[in-house]
């Protein structure tokens, strides 16, 4: 008790006095660098999925082919959730003379739930967002749609027994669809229209859904709470299903904010280390002295943990504040950029950053406070007694741990939590042996120099193990960084390559070989590139090897799906730049030999067949039998046309063969498309504009996150390298001030002050890019999936920023210790 | 305080102890064999050249270090069948230190470096005794001070008035004016010796400074870390 209002009252005054900021600056920075990152990759994080369940128009559907019943309804109300209701069917619609099927998707008041519905008053026109449906007794049609019955905005058209006014083209629903599935054109119309039109009776084709949305926590309630009591009819989809390239960027985007955030939380562990070391150090003489005062090991170390819990609330509290305030200004400067409507921020991040900064302290404050209570008393006659250092298995296993915790909230994934935690291990190990080996060779380079050149290596020299750590926090830092940039880079570059401004952002699809001339000669007359038609044929996979697909085994239940399903197949004499052979041979351009075919790797794989196998299709009731030539890597992220099975020229002739193809089309050109599809009706032609941007959507919003991400963490870094020149700056003071009296002038104490950083920075350098290098290529191929190549600038520019970064440092930590008087600094000590 | 210590009775004795440290050259020994015993009240200069053992002494009869043989009574408590928290107690109960090179808290001001002792044994108002003390020492216009902001001769005037706060039965000084000129240096002693008579506290004073131990009633003498004279002061 005694111990805790002594600890209390003198906390006060240790923080008035100024001498525990270091190390409350330290926990603060690793709370504010926590909740911002928390707070944003939380509200991005949101955002993100919230993109991605636009795709489903909700945070959740039930789909069924019977109307789903109210009761589900009513259940989700009760969990504070909104629906809408949705019914969705083809149907042929007349308009006047002409007729086209299209998919009719009748929609509630609220419809939809999440993403929003664009439209244009007139054909391939200028979208605009609404916030509505049709109203009664209006209908918004595709542009194809309209096309093909040659009819436009204000026209009416027969739906079953209704008459309904097309009252917008329709351009953009979030649920489209991207594939072929949903061929027909669609009409969006009011659901309340539909008991009219008649449409609806015994046996007709409709999929009902039940759209729902609302806060996270409350979806997911509300989903495990029904979820058993679902009938098997009922399927429901979330957004992990509702699109896979939504998802896939969400979830690398997500994955790197994670990644961030644990290394931010490594760089101020890193800090809080350090700073700890410090204050410890500068608090073992007055240890000393209340233990010959009579303070028994219990009371100083209870004085310590009080102090420390003081400390981390204190920090949690001004970390939460600065990080929140962070965010705050972050989400202000880029609302223009992030959706405005970004949901609010939870508060988790404090908690959980709170959470963090004990674990931090815990780790890797607590060895150096609990040393204290080990201070010889003696230490007050004989400056130089020292308590016993703290076990090393203690301070290893205390930080290994906290470092475990931190990241395995962060990645969650205990593969990744194995390799990051190796990775790190090693190269603080690796840094550490390299750091002494650096020391030990200072000796040699010694003399013949001048005297500041000496002085500086002599420093690294003498502070020996103090110089091996000081190699190993900045090697780390800088490994950091360096991972960072270079994942960062990467990424953004993956994301950009697949995804450039020359995607093609229209599909033409049945297009009939006889129209290729014409439909070629439009695209000319317009001034536009003739676009590239690629053939595509409808097949059916018969037998593998012999054995029917039917009745075969596979490796994976999508191999079982592909093999069984109607297939498309095309054929090339020329591999698509978009694909790449990954295993066997590409055919020569000329081959005229029996039919090949290239298979596509993941269908390969999950069908588990191979080069030289034999693949049977019925095409038009014919069997054409294939043998396996390649396996090929396709960039489906291209948005190019692609396919699982490419066959050799030849193979498919006289087959009933249509062409589809990609083009990109600038908003001024769609013209063009209006008089293609009235020429040609029966051509389907898929504006991808809309998708395209969503998906653009979230990958900016990823990037954007990543970037401002990357500044927290770079903060980190520089707070690391900081604290560890502030480590020894009592001592180089000091030291200084001997110099300066003995008649150095500062410009020589100052060469040698940088040649000792230089030196700890060359070495950091060279040690961070390797293991950066290192920790790159694993993270690129096992995390992100992309393929990682080596980049010989990350030498040059670790090297570097490790020299600069350090002199930087020192220079600035320096620049007070070389300028004090040294009257004062002699005095003092 | 234990009045009947105060009568003549042993406050302090060394049984014949020793220090012996590792050195590259092999053991070497600081202490051999000392002996002695000090009454309550008594003040005793400890006096030899440098290296002599003297500040080890000091470092054993206040339980801030054990002797490798022989043992150390303190107020009668037996100093080596204690561990480190133990002595800490004995030490917060009787004894106080001046040191030559001050060590006061430079994160606590005059008055809370006076309180502290105080604090750590538990007193019952720190603040007020230490106050009354501070007027003593003749630094009540400065108690707000912080160490940085005090003069040597200040500095080691709250170091007197923290080692007298909890009036202990033995006051250690080790060259308790070492690193104050001689005009301060004598202000100062004579400050300690007033307030050691007031308090009829032991007196243990370590120091090279032969006129000052003269002033004491008793002096030890050391070299090359034997006792070779135990004789009343100008004897």
């Amino acid at each position: 008790m005694k111990a805790i209002t002594f600890a209390l009252r003198s906390f006060g005054r240790e923080i008035r006095s100024g001498e525990v900021i270091v190390l409350l600056a330290a926990v603060a920075l690793a709370v504010g660098v926590l909740t911002a990152v928390g707070f944003l990759t939380d509200r991005i994080g949101k955002a993100v999925a919230r993109q991605a369940n636009e795709v489903l128009a909700a945070d959740l559907r039930l789909r069924s082919q019977e109307p789903v019943p109210e009761s589900w309804q009513d259940a989700a109300a009760q969990y504070n959730l909104q629906t809408a209701r949705t019914q969705t069917f083809p149907s042929v619609v007349f308009a006047g003379e002409l007729s086209a099927l299209a998919t009719i998707k009748a929609v509630s008041d609220a419809y939809p739930l999440r993403g929003a519905v664009r439209v244009s008053d007139t054909l391939f026109g200028e979208q605009r967002t609404v916030d509505n449906v049709p109203p009664r007794g209006e209908v918004w049609a595709d542009g194809a749609f309209l096309a093909r019955v040659n009819a436009d905005v204000g026209d009416t058209v027969q739906l079953g027994e209704s008459e309904l006014r097309v009252s917008a083209v329709l351009t953009y629903r979030p649920d489209q669809s991207v594939g072929f599935a949903s061929l027909a054109p669609s009409l969006l119309v009011n659901i309340a229209d539909i008991p009219a039109t008649k449409l609806i009776g015994d046996g007709s084709r409709v999929q009902y859904a039940l759209l729902v949305a609302g806060r996270d926590d409350d979806v997911d309630e509300f989903y495990a709470a029904v979820e058993d009591d679902l009938p098997d009819a009922i399927r429901v989809s979330d957004r992990e299903d509702g699109s896979e390239r939504a998802y896939r960027a969400a979830d690398r985007a997500q994955r790197f904010l994670s990644l961030t955030a644990v290394i931010s939380v490594l760089l101020s562990a890193v800090a809080v280390a350090m700073s700890a070391r410090r204050f410890a150090h500068r608090r073992m003489d007055t240890v000393a002295l209340m233990k010959s005062l009579g303070a028994t090991q219990g009371f100083v170390i209870t004085v310590a943990i009080v102090q420390l819990v003081l400390l981390g609330a204190l920090g949690v509290l001004i970390g939460s504040a600065v990080g929140y305030a962070a965010e705050e200004t972050l989400a202000w400067v880029l609302a223009d950029i992030i959706a405005a409507d970004l949901p609010p921020v939870g508060l988790m991040p404090v908690v959980l950053a709170s959470g963090s900064a004990l674990v931090l302290l815990v780790g890797f404050a607590l060895p150096s406070l609990l040393q204290l209570r080990n201070t010889p008393p003696l230490r007050i006659l004989r400056h130089d007694m020292m308590p016993p250092a703290p076990s090393r298995l203690l301070v290893a296993g205390l930080s290994v741990l906290a470092v475990a915790a931190l990241l395995y909230r962060a990645v969650s994934d205990p593969w990744m939590l194995v390799i990051l935690l190796a990775g790190i291990v090693v190269i603080a190990a690796a840094l550490y042996v390299v750091g002494r080996l650096l020391v030990a060779s200072m000796g040699r380079f010694r003399s013949g120099v001048g005297v500041a050149w000496r002085y500086g290596l002599a420093n690294v020299a003498r502070r020996g193990r103090a110089s091996a750590i000081q190699v190993v926090a900045f090697g780390l830092g800088l490994t950091m960084l360096l991972l960072l940039t270079i994942v960062r880079t990467d990424l953004l570059q993956g994301w950009s390559k697949t995804l450039d401004e020359d995607a093609p952002n229209h599909f033409m699809i049945n297009i009939q070989p006889h129209e290729l001339d014409s439909v070629g000669g439009i695209f000319e007359a317009a001034g536009i590139e003739r676009p590239e038609f690629v053939p595509m044929v409808r097949a059916r996979m018969s037998t593998i090897n012999g054995e029917d697909v039917k009745t075969r085994s596979y490796p994976d239940p999508g191999g079982e799906w592909m093999a069984n399903r109607e297939a498309n197949l095309s054929f090339a004499a020329n591999l698509s730049s978009t694909n790449e052979v990954i295993d066997g041979e590409w055919w020569p351009p000329d081959y005229d030999g029996p039919p090949l075919v290239s298979v596509e790797e993941e269908a390969a794989l999950e069908t588990g067949i191979g080069i030289g196998d034999k693949l049977v299709f019925k095409v038009a009731g014919q069997d054409i039998e294939l043998t396996i030539a390649s396996i090929r890597r396709v960039n489906w992220d291209s948005f190019q046309p692609n396919f699982f099975m490419v066959l050799s020229p030849g193979a498919l002739d006289n087959m009933p063969t249509t062409y589809i193809s990609a083009l990109k089309l600038p908003q001024e050109q769609k013209s063009v498309l209006v008089s293609l599809v009235r020429k040609h009706p029966s051509i389907s032609v898929i504006d991808i504009d809309a998708i395209l941007q969503q998906v653009r959507g979230i990958i900016d919003k990823a990037s954007l996150a990543v970037q401002a991400v990357f500044v927290f963490t770079l903060a980190a870094g520089i707070a690391v390298l900081f604290a560890a020149v502030q480590a020894t700056i009592d001592e180089r003071r000091f030291e200084s001030a001997m110099l300066r009296a003995l008649g150095a002038p500062r410009r020589t104490v100052f060469a040698g002050v940088m040649t000792e950083f230089g030196a700890l920075g060359l070495a950091a350098g060279v040690l961070a890019s390797a293991g950066a290098s290192i920790l790159a290529a694993i993270v690129a191929v096992q995390l992100f999936e992309l393929p990682y190549s080596f980049n010989p600038w990350l030498w040059v520019s670790g090297i570097a920023a490790g020299v600069v970064l350090v002199c930087a440092s020192g220079f600035v930590a320096a620049r007070g210790a070389v300028n004090s008087p040294p009257v004062d600094v002699l005095r003092a000590a | 305080m234990n009045n009947d210590l105060r009568n003549g009775a042993t406050v302090l004795a060394a049984l014949g102890i020793s220090k012996e440290v590792s050195s590259p050259e092999g053991p070497l020994t600081i202490l051999s064999d000392v002996t002695f015993s000090i009454q309550s009240g008594e003040s005793v200069a400890v006096v030899g050249p440098s290296g002599a053992g003297k500040s080890t002494l000091l470092a054993l009869l206040a339980g801030l270090d054990l002797p490798t043989s022989g043992h150390v009574e303190l107020n009668g408590h037996n100093l080596g069948k204690l561990d480190e928290d133990g002595r800490a107690r004995v030490r917060a109960e009787s004894v106080g230190f001046v040191f030559q090179s001050f060590h006061l808290v430079p994160s606590l001001n005059a008055l809370e470096n006076i309180m502290l002792p105080l604090e750590l044994a538990g007193a019952g108002d720190p603040r007020a005794a230490s106050l009354a003390i501070i007027e003593q020492v003749g630094l009540s216009e400065r108690f707000k001070h912080y160490p940085a902001q005090l003069s040597g001769g200040e500095k080691q005037r709250v170091a007197i008035a923290r080692a007298f706060a909890l009036e202990p039965a033995v006051l250690f000084a080790d060259e308790p004016t070492g690193n104050l000129d001689s005009r301060t240096g004598s202000n100062i002693m004579k400050l300690m010796f007033e307030l050691n008579q007031e308090s009829s506290t032991t007196l243990v004073l370590v120091t090279h400074d032969l006129s000052l131990a003269e002033r004491c009633d008793r002096v030890l003498t050391l070299e090359g870390g034997r006792l070779v004279s135990d004789s009343k002061a100008g004897s």
